[in-house]
C-alpha cells in the first residue's frame, strides 16, 4: 500500500489463472482488441491501465463474456480459464459469471435490501441450503468486503441508501458472495472519494488472498498500490506486461514511459 | 362596432406596434443592435404584446360581462304584476330577448323604423306578434342599455390598447430590458394554459355536483347507492339502483384486465429485452396502431366476430350458458385487446428507463435474462408499472362503445360471465339521448352516475399513487 516499496514487490511464484491468447475483439466494423495475449495469475491483482478508449475495459469484459450482451460485438481468439476455454461451445456463460464476478465503475446495488443485494447471487444459484446457510453467506461476503460493522444493524435496509464507497463494497460483497475464483473490477474507484478510495484499495489488496482480481484503472497510482502485474494497453494494442514495480519504474516500450510520465494519454 | 371589427383594429395596432418598437430601439442604439440589451425583435414583441393583452381581456370580459349586467339592469325595471303575464321571470326574460333581437333584425334589415315602437299594437304589427306593454317597454330598455354597451366598448377597448401602446412606445430605449418582459409574458401564457386545463375539471367537478345534488332531492340516496333493480321508465316509478351496472362495469373491467395486463406486459418485456432493433423497429408501431383503432371499431369486432364467435361454443348449441353474442365475456376480452397497447406502450417505456447498470449488475453475477427481468427490472420499474395498469383500468371503467355493443343492455346481476349486462357509461348515454326531460330524476340520474365513475377513477389513482409510494425502489 506504499509507493515506497514498490521496487521491492516481490511476486512469487503462482499458479496461472487466466490465459488469453491472441484475443480479437470487433465492435462492429471497429478492431478494438488486437491480438492480445496475457497471462494471469492466481492470488494475484493484475491493473490494466492505459487511455481512454484504449481497450482495457473491453479486455476486461471478455473475461466473463460480458460482451456477449452487446449484439455487435465479436470475440476471437482462445481465453483459458483454469486450461478449459470459457468461449467454447459447451461453457454456459451464465455459469462462467457465477465464476468470475464482476465489480462495475459505478457503484449499482440494486433497489433491494442491503441483504437481498449479496443474497442475490446465492440465490439464483442455489448455494444455500436454508435460511442460516443465507445468513452465513451473506455475513461473510460483508465481512469480506469489510462492510459488515458499518451494516449489520441494518441489513434490511436499502442498499441505496449506504454511501457511494459502501455502494461499491456492497457490490464487491455482491459479488465475492457467489464465491468467484476471478473477480474483474472496472474503474471501481472512479465515482468514489479519496476515502472510500483508500477502504476500497485496501480491500482489494485483501481479497487477494481468495481470488484473482484484475482492475482496470485510471489511476496510475491506484495501479502501483494495489497491483502486483501491471498491464499497459495502448489504442487497442497490449504495450507492455510485467511485475508492477517494473513497469512503473523501468519500462521497456517507449510508449509505457511515455504514458506513465504523463506525455501520453 | 362588432367585436370582430375591434379584434381586428387592437391586432393591427399590435402589428403596427411591434414594427415601430423595432424601430425606435434600433433608432435609439443609433443603428447599432450590438450595444442594446436584447435582440431587436423583443422590443417589437413587447410592445404587441402589452398592446394585444390588455386590450383583449377587456375585450374577452366585456363580452361576458355585458349581457349579464343589461340583463340584470333591464330584469330590475319590470314591475312584478307583469311578470305574473309570462309565468316567472325568466320566462318573461326570454321573450324580452327574443323581442329584442327581432326588433334589432328588423331595423337592420329595413322593415322597421324605431318610431313604429311606440305602442304595443304597432310593434305586434310590425313583428307580426303578440307583444304586451311590459315586454316591449323592457325589450325597448334592453336595447337601449346594450347599445350604449357596445358604443362604450368600441370607444375603450381601442383606447385601452392605444394607451399601452404609446406607453410602451415612450418607455423603449437601449438599455431597456425587453427580452426578461417577453419570458414573463411567456410564463404567465404557460401558467394560463395550465390552469384552463385544471380549471375545466373543477368545472366538469362542480357540474356534475349540482346535478347530482339536484338528483338526490328526488331520488333517495339510499335507493340509488344500495337498489340492486335498474329500471327505468319514464313515467314514473323508476327503480334506479346503481348496483347492477356497477358490478357489470367491474366485471367487465376486471376481464379486460386479465387479457391486457399480462399479455400488455410480456409483449413490453419482449421488445424491451428481447427483441432485436429491426423487430423492435417494426413491431412497436405495429401493436401502438391498435391503440389508434376508435373504439367503435372495436365494438362492431366484438359484435360481429367476437360474439358468435364464443357462441358456437357457449352457446345453445354447444355448452348452453350463454344466451346471445352479447355478454361481458364478449365486451371484455375486446376491451382487453383495446388495452394492449396501452400496459405494452407504457410498461416498454418505463422497463426501458431502468439504468443499464442494474442489468450488467445482475448478468455480471451470473443471472440469466429472465432472472434479471424478474428480480432486477420488474422491481425497479414496478411504479411504473402499476401506473400503467391503473391507466388501463381507468380506461376500461370508462369505456362505452365497446359495452354498448359487445354487452348489452340488460343490467343484472349475474356472475355468469357469459350473460348480457351493462356498465355505468352505457346507461349515462342511454339516459340522456332521447328526449329526456332534464328535471325528472331518470335524466338527472346520469349525473350521479357519471358522479360515481368520477369518484371510482380518482380513488383508484390515490390508491395508485399510495401503492407507488410504498414500493417505489429507488435507482440513483
Amino acid at each position: 500500500m506504499n509507493d515506497m516499496r514498490l521496487t521491492e514487490r516481490k511476486v512469487d511464484a503462482k499458479e496461472l489463472k487466466i490465459q488469453a491468447r491472441n484475443v480479437q475483439v470487433y465492435y462492429g466494423e471497429t478492431h478494438a482488441i488486437k491480438d492480445v495475449n496475457v497471462d494471469i495469475l492466481d492470488n494475484t491483482v493484475t491493473a490494466f491501465i492505459g487511455p481512454s478508449g484504449c481497450g482495457k475495459s473491453t479486455f476486461l469484459r471478455t473475461l466473463n463474456r460480458m460482451n456477449d450482451t452487446i449484439d455487435i460485438c465479436r470475440v476471437k481468439g482462445e481465453i483459458m480459464l483454469d486450461g478449459e476455454d470459457i468461449y467454447d461451445r459447451r461453457v454456459d456463460p451464465v455459469q462462467l459469471r457465477a465464476k468470475v464476478g464482476m465489480v462495475f465503475q459505478k457503484p449499482n446495488p440494486f433497489p433491494k435490501s442491503i441483504y437481498d443485494n449479496v443474497a442475490y447471487g446465492p440465490r439464483i444459484h442455489g448455494l444455500a441450503r436454508n435460511k442460516t446457510d443465507l445468513d452465513e453467506i451473506v455475513e461473510r461476503a460483508l465481512r469480506g468486503a469489510a462492510l459488515w460493522n458499518e451494516v449489520k444493524d441494518r441489513l434490511h435496509a436499502p442498499g441505496t441508501g449506504l454511501s457511494g464507497g459502501q455502494q461499491q463494497r456492497l457490490c464487491i460483497a455482491r459479488a465475492v458472495a457467489t464465491g468467484p475464483e476471478v473477480l474483474l473490477m472496472d474503474e471501481p474507484c472512479s465515482a468514489l472519494d479519496p476515502i472510500a478510495t483508500s477502504q476500497v484499495e485496501e480491500l482489494i489488496d485483501e481479497l487477494r488472498e481468495k481470488f484473482s482480481v484484475v482492475i482496470v484503472t485510471h489511476s496510475m497510482q491506484q495501479a502501483a498500490r494495489v497491483s502486483q502485474r501491471t498491464a499497459f494497453f495502448h489504442l487497442g494494442n497490449l504495450v507492455e506486461y510485467g511485475e508492477t514495480g517494473q513497469i512503473f519504474t523501468n519500462p521497456e516500450d517507449p510508449r509505457t514511459e511515455s504514458y506513465i510520465t504523463g506525455r501520453i494519454g | 362596432m362588432p367585436a370582430i371589427w375591434l379584434l381586428v383594429i387592437v391586432l393591427v395596432l399590435a402589428v403596427a406596434g411591434y414594427v415601430l418598437g423595432r424601430a425606435r430601439v434600433m433608432r435609439s442604439a443609433s443603428g447599432d443592435s450590438r450595444i442594446l440589451h436584447s435582440l431587436p425583435r423583443y422590443y417589437g414583441i413587447y410592445v404587441a404584446m402589452m398592446t394585444l393583452v390588455p386590450a383583449l381581456l377587456l375585450l374577452g370580459i366585456w363580452l361576458v360581462a355585458q349581457p349579464m349586467l343589461v340583463n340584470l339592469a333591464t330584469r330590475a325595471e319590470i314591475p312584478s304584476a307583469a311578470v305574473e303575464n309570462h309565468i316567472n321571470l325568466s320566462l318573461m326574460m326570454s321573450e324580452v330577448h327574443s323581442t329584442a333581437a327581432d326588433i334589432t333584425t328588423a331595423v337592420n334589415a329595413g322593415t322597421l323604423d324605431e318610431g313604429d315602437l311606440g305602442t304595443p299594437d304597432r310593434a305586434s304589427q310590425a313583428l307580426g306578434r303578440d307583444i304586451d306593454a311590459a315586454t316591449l317597454d323592457a325589450a325597448k330598455h334592453y336595447r337601449s342599455l346594450d347599445r350604449i354597451g357596445d358604443m362604450a366598448r368600441s370607444v375603450i377597448v381601442p383606447l385601452l390598447a392605444l394607451l399601452f401602446f404609446f406607453y410602451t412606445l415612450s418607455r423603449i430605449h437601449k438599455d431597456m430590458r425587453a427580452r426578461n418582459v417577453v419570458e414573463q409574458g411567456i410564463k404567465v401564457l404557460l401558467v394560463s394554459a395550465a390552469s384552463i386545463a385544471i380549471l375545466t375539471t373543477l368545472g366538469i367537478v362542480l357540474s356534475l355536483v349540482f346535478n347530482t345534488i339536484e338528483f338526490f332531492r328526488l331520488y333517495p340516496a339510499r335507493d340509488f347507492f344500495f337498489g340492486t333493480t335498474w329500471a327505468p321508465s319514464f313515467g314514473g316509478g323508476s327503480q334506479l339502483g346503481i348496483l347492477p351496472l356497477l358490478w357489470g362495469t367491474l366485471y367487465i373491467s376486471l376481464i379486460a384486465l386479465i387479457v391486457a395486463v399480462p399479455i400488455g406486459l410480456f409483449a413490453a418485456v419482449y421488445l424491451s429485452e428481447y427483441a432485436s432493433k429491426p423487430v423492435r423497429a417494426v413491431a412497436k408501431p405495429l401493436l401502438e396502431v391498435l391503440a389508434g383503432i376508435p373504439t367503435i371499431v372495436y365494438g362492431l369486432f366484438a359484435l360481429l366476430t367476437v360474439g358468435p364467435a364464443l357462441q358456437t361454443v357457449f352457446g345453445r348449441d354447444a355448452l348452453d350458458i350463454m344466451p346471445a353474442a352479447s355478454s361481458v365475456m364478449t365486451a371484455g376480452l375486446v376491451m382487453g385487446i383495446m388495452l394492449i397497447p396501452f400496459v405494452s406502450s407504457l410498461s416498454d417505456d418505463i422497463i426501458n428507463a431502468v439504468p443499464q447498470a442494474m442489468r450488467d449488475g445482475s448478468y455480471g453475477l451470473g443471472a440469466t435474462k429472465s432472472e434479471t427481468i424478474k428480480q432486477v427490472v420488474f422491481p425497479a420499474a414496478l411504479p411504473g408499472i402499476m401506473g400503467a395498469i391503473l391507466l388501463a383500468a381507468s380506461r376500461a371503467i370508462g369505456e362505452t362503445m365497446i359495452v354498448v355493443l359487445g354487452a348489452g343492455a340488460a343490467a343484472r346481476l349475474d356472475v355468469n360471465p357469459f350473460e348480457a349486462m351493462t356498465t355505468v357509461t352505457a346507461k349515462i348515454v342511454s339516459q340522456l339521448t332521447g328526449d329526456a326531460d332534464f328535471a325528472s330524476p331518470e335524466a338527472l340520474v346520469a349525473f350521479s352516475l357519471g358522479m360515481t365513475l368520477f369518484v371510482m377513477t380518482l380513488a383508484l389513482n390515490i390508491v395508485a399513487l399510495y401503492i407507488v409510494r410504498k414500493y417505489r425502489e429507488q435507482y440513483e
